[in-house]
């Protein structure tokens, strides 16, 4: 009974952990139809600030809560000015731009920070589930993760700025109807989807060993997870998170991981053949 | 991207002269290099292929590339000899994509959705190959052999006599003859009306659709072919290499390719095959150094390309010729902006 | 005044350029070359970039004591990238165009096997100095890292005597892996012991929640990991966070070779007991003095990790050889090595087997303590005995492949 506990727990956190990450692609994806293929390194930006101001002596969840995420969007709003805005309705020269991207920020945490693995302890303690042992700090994930995605919804269906947003998913002109320059509104999300993966790294860094080239782990999950859950911002990553986890998570339980990672790649090319809008392109009508 | 280039004339004299470089090569250069940016162009070419003239783009072709290594690995361990496992290398992949383009294309699966279904069938290749170190993976005489890949296999010989080897300069021609090769049957296929419906298909898919041409079998043709130039192209990486390991399923192999062919350009043939030789020729180059890190370089690189030559540089280069050569034509002072309206942003 | 980056480094590039130069003259002669190839950048250079460094120390170390036959021994260095392709054309220009007298190169197994045959063919002098799962058998080729048989019994038969007779194996899924989860198997069931199970991760699993609920499942009374590389840090780091490492011990046979102690918090990563060649704290006047020159040319020496050392000790080893053999021709060189050199280095002496082209060598079980690892127990001069079970080059000089080990 308490090996269902402990099941039941790791498939939360997987969902977590999956939305965590595609979070702030899935915002850029859906607001701008720009696919970000330094999100990865973005993630692993917020990872290494977090670790080198607690280093440093910072309270570690004021490094991973405000800091990673506010250096990471300073980064983002950089990479906007310089290189995005000027791609804007050329996806595929976007990607390629940011692959781009990706390679010279690996480069360059390389030459800061070297090549050896960098981490900090997890800060909360494990606790005991009946006869298992389990992270604590799992269930801070889980709770962050809640949290941000009941605020994301919250700003997109009761605020100003959330009508702005919906108004960039239906396109430019709709924003611009509005009164407001496509242009900014675009610079202002891609800044905040980049915070959001500052955090995503962040409240991670003390689950993983962070290395330079860590941000390739993400990229390829969370894009999976974005492109599956269609343009619907919040319903689609939490749906295809969602699925993606329980099939992912029950078979690595009955098998190995590896055969759970294929099962969760196979069902993502099912659902595409049989929803190639996403998942919330089939089920999902409003926006958010 | 609305030029409509896939009809230009063949330019005889241009191939001559390259042929003739290609083959006098070996006088003066090494071969080992050239042989591996010819199977690099030939991989980018077949991208180039789908993406530039039909508007496919694959986000995992190196799917088929590995699938031609390894069918042709695994063949050639257990036959022993190399022609019937070169075959096998270019029909295993053309399979292989028939059947993944079939579900995509009569599936209405087209853009970002159709990149995503070929990076995940990369992934889920790239992870089993992976997963299979211990003994049970076998294949006939062939241990899979995980991430270590399989070593040692028979490289090419001449057909019918195994104990003739072909490597070192004849492998090179050979690679040259499957470049050149592959590009003319692209050339004459392109020329016909397969290939006008492909540049119809990219640019106007409802259109050709409705004018009852069967759109999805097109594609999935299309998608074919290239997986089958993929996989020849694989299979001479692997006599290269004399090795395969999963790294050629990799995500960098699949993004690499794919920067290949757009740094080249889209819509020709000629930018994916320069473009592989040119940024390879300085991947080796980055890779003779240990004082700058490769990464940065390639990363900056590549930025600067596409902020600064948006089409792609043989394109660009075409388009300013063509440009110069009409205004040699006309009188002075007629001038021509270069590309067309589609090109700027949307 | 304000120095400017340039002028810094331009004045860098100028003391480093005059540590290099050599202290006597050399005799007349063309420079020895010794081509090198590692990974310097991309996913492995946690491993490769150390190496690089060690490699231009071992080499101007050599240089400064008069080279090697009286003549320079020139570095020829190449970055892989992480790349298969990249080791193949460097290994091939290493033997066409630059002409190498010996090659040092290649970090994992996968990378050795795709360059060797190229040397083999070549009749280069081929050395890999990484531990590996032992097997191959091949006169042209010397290895100097530690094989399974080495490190494992000792790992074992501590952990054993510590902790109890239930161990649960977890592994990394390749060749490395696989094989050194048979022998630890083998030395478990020697002592009377029983695997509970055995797991296998790919190289990019970073998640094992699933496989940490498995193993409080077996209820083991050690776990020992053979997990290689960046993302299987991670199951330390977890193993940590859910508070294993207060309940079950864990043992490594990998753990350290990627500098993994320095990424783990103390409290995280303190008893972990692991096996290997090298430590930093190994108190001998030859690890010290490697040290002290390491940090005068790199400044930092906390990155220096068992790879690094094993590829210093190779190539001063391979200088040994060419004393002894007295010249470049290939029947005195392979004659030289077949006669026992050996070198005292940091890690302690490498002494050459003649039959396996194998080192014996010291192995020490460690236990981390405050990002340290401290030595609790010291093996002299185990020999490769695994590779020697296949392998006698001696008797059968034209051997040329890689047994796979099978207990």
């Amino acid at each position: 009974m308490d090996y269902a506990g402990v099941v039941v727990l790791e498939i939360l956190y997987m969902i977590a952990f999956l939305a965590l990450i595609s979070a702030g692609l899935a915002i850029v994806f859906g607001m701008m139809r720009v696919i970000n293929l330094a999100h990865g390194e973005f993630v692993m930006l917020g990872g290494y600030t977090t670790i080198a101001c607690s280093k440093a002596g910072m309270d570690v969840y004021f490094a991973m809560l405000v800091v990673a995420p506010v250096v990471v969007a300073a980064v983002g709003l950089l990479v906007e000015r310089l290189i995005i805005r000027w791609l804007y309705g050329r996806i595929i020269d976007t990607m390629l731009a940011t692959w781009g991207l990706s390679l010279l920020l690996v480069g360059l945490v390389t030459l800061i920070f070297g090549t050896s693995a960098v981490s900090v302890p997890a800060p909360i303690p494990g606790y005991q589930l009946g006869s298992y042992q389990m992270g604590g700090y799992n269930l801070f994930i889980i709770g962050i993760t809640v949290l941000l995605l009941i605020g994301m919804w919250v700003v997109l269906r009761f605020t100003r700025a959330g009508l702005i947003a919906r108004g960039a998913m239906q396109g430019p002109d709709v924003v611009a109807a509005l009164g407001y320059d496509p242009g900014k509104v675009y610079m202002v999300t891609f800044t905040v989807g980049a915070a959001l993966s500052g955090l995503a790294g962040g409240v991670l860094a003390p689950l993983t060993g962070l290395l330079p080239s860590s941000g390739g782990a993400y990229i390829a999950k969370a894009f999976i997870t974005v492109i599956t859950g269609g343009a619907a911002v919040i319903a689609g990553t939490l749906s295809s998170a969602v699925i993606f986890c329980v099939i992912n998570q029950l078979v690595s339980f009955a098998s190995t991981p590896v055969i759970g990672e294929i099962a969760m790649l196979a069902l993502a090319i099912i659902l595409l053949r049989l929803m190639p809008q996403g998942i919330t392109g089939r089920f999902f009508r409003s926006g958010t | 991207m609305s030029d409509w280039r896939s009809t230009g004339k063949m330019q005889w004299g241009w191939f001559l002269i390259a042929l003739a470089v290609l083959v006098l090569l070996p006088l003066v250069f090494d071969t080992y290099t050239m042989s591996l940016l010819l199977v690099w162009a030939l991989f980018a070419m077949s991208l180039g292929l789908m993406w530039g003239y039909a508007g496919l783009l694959s986000f995992g072709h190196a799917a088929y590339f590995g699938l031609g290594a390894y069918t042709y690995a695994i063949a050639a361990v257990n036959i022993g000899e190399s022609s019937v496992p070169l075959l096998l290398a270019i029909l295993v992949p053309a399979l292989f994509a028939a059947v993944v383009g079939a579900m995509m294309f009569y599936g209405r699966i087209s853009d970002v959705y159709m990149g995503v279904i070929t990076l995940v069938v990369t992934l889920i290749l790239f992870n089993f190959m992976s997963a299979t170190a211990g003994d049970a993976y076998k294949l006939g005489d062939a241990r899979l052999g995980g991430f270590n890949g399989i070593p040692g296999f028979p490289t090419l010989n001449v057909p019918g006599y195994p104990q003739m080897s072909l490597a070192g300069v004849p492998t090179y021609y050979i690679c040259v003859v499957a470049l050149l090769g592959c590009y003319l049957l692209s050339r004459w296929i392109l020329a016909r009306s397969f290939g006008r419906l492909l540049v119809g298909i990219r640019e106007n898919e409802a259109r050709c659709e409705l004018m009852g041409y069967n759109v999805p079998a097109l594609k999935t043709a299309v998608f074919t072919l290239s997986a089958a130039m993929a996989g020849l192209a694989g299979s001479l990486f692997a006599n290269w290499a004399e090795i395969v390991t999963p790294s050629v399923f990799s995500l960098r192999q699949t993004a690499e390719v794919l920067i290949w062919v757009l740094v080249g350009g889209l819509g020709t043939l000629l930018g994916p095959i320069l473009g592989a030789m040119v940024l390879g020729a300085v991947k080796l180059y980055l890779g003779e150094q240990t004082v700058i890190d490769n990464s940065l370089v390639l990363g900056l690189l590549l930025i600067i390309v596409v902020l600064g030559v948006r089409r792609g540089v043989v394109p660009t280069l075409q388009s300013w010729w063509v440009a110069r050569a009409r205004r040699r034509a006309r009188k002075p002072g007629a001038r021509r902006r270069l590309g067309s309206a589609s090109d700027r942003p949307a | 005044m304000t120095v400017s980056r340039r002028d810094f480094l331009a004045a860098a590039g100028a003391t480093a350029a005059i540590g290099a130069l050599p202290t006597r003259g050399f005799a007349q002669g063309k420079p020895i070359k010794l081509g090198a190839i590692f990974d310097n950048s991309g996913n492995l250079d946690i491993y490769g970039k150390p190496i690089v460094m060690t490699t231009q120390l071992a080499v101007d170390e050599i240089n400064a004591a008069g080279g090697v036959l009286g003549r320079k021994v020139q570095l020829i260095q190449y970055d892989s990238q992480s790349d298969i392709a990249l080791y193949t054309k460097f290994a091939q220009q290493l033997v066409r165009q630059d002409k190498a007298d010996v090659v040092h190169a290649g970090i994992t197994s996968a990378s050795r096997e795709a360059i060797r045959p190229t040397f083999t063919r070549s009749n280069t002098l081929y050395f890999y100095n990484i531990l590996y799962e032992g097997g191959v058998c091949d006169r042209n080729t010397v290895c100097t890292g530690t094989t399974p048989a080495q490190a494992n019994e000792p790992l074992v038969e501590v952990g054993m005597k510590r902790w109890g007779n239930k161990v649960y194996i977890v592994a990394a899924d390749y060749n490395y892996g696989q094989i050194t989860a048979k022998w630890l198997a083998h030395y478990i069931g020697q002592r009377k012991g029983t695997v509970a199970k055995t797991d296998f991760f790919p190289l990019d699993v970073a998640d094992f929640g699933s496989t940490i609920a498995k193993i409080q499942q077996e209820k083991p009374n050690f776990v020992i990991s053979a997990l290689v590389g960046g993302a299987h840090m991670s199951f330390y780091r977890q193993w940590a966070a859910s508070g294993m490492n207060k309940r079950i011990p864990l043992a490594s046979t990998t753990f350290g070779v990627g500098n993994e102690h320095l990424a783990l918090s103390p409290a995280e990563g303190d008893g972990i007991l692991i096996v290997g060649n090298y430590s930093q704290e190994i108190q001998t006047p030859a690890n010290k003095s490697f040290l002290a020159a390491f940090g005068k040319r790199f400044g930092d020496t906390k990155i220096v990790h068992e790879l690094a050392v094993s590829q210093y000790q190779g190539i001063k080893l391979w200088a040994e050889c060419m004393r002894k053999a007295g010249s470049l021709d290939r029947a005195a060189v392979l004659k030289a090595i077949e006669s026992g050199p050996k070198i005292d280095g940091p890690s302690g002496v490498v002494a050459l087997d003649a039959k396996t082209h194998h080192a014996a060598l010291d192995i020490y079980v460690m236990e981390v303590q405050g990002q340290k690892l401290t030595i609790k127990e010291t093996y002299k001069q185990r020999a490769p005995s695994d590779t020697a079970q296949y392998c006698d080059l001696i008797k059968n000089p034209k051997e040329n492949k890689q047994f796979e080990v099978n207990i």
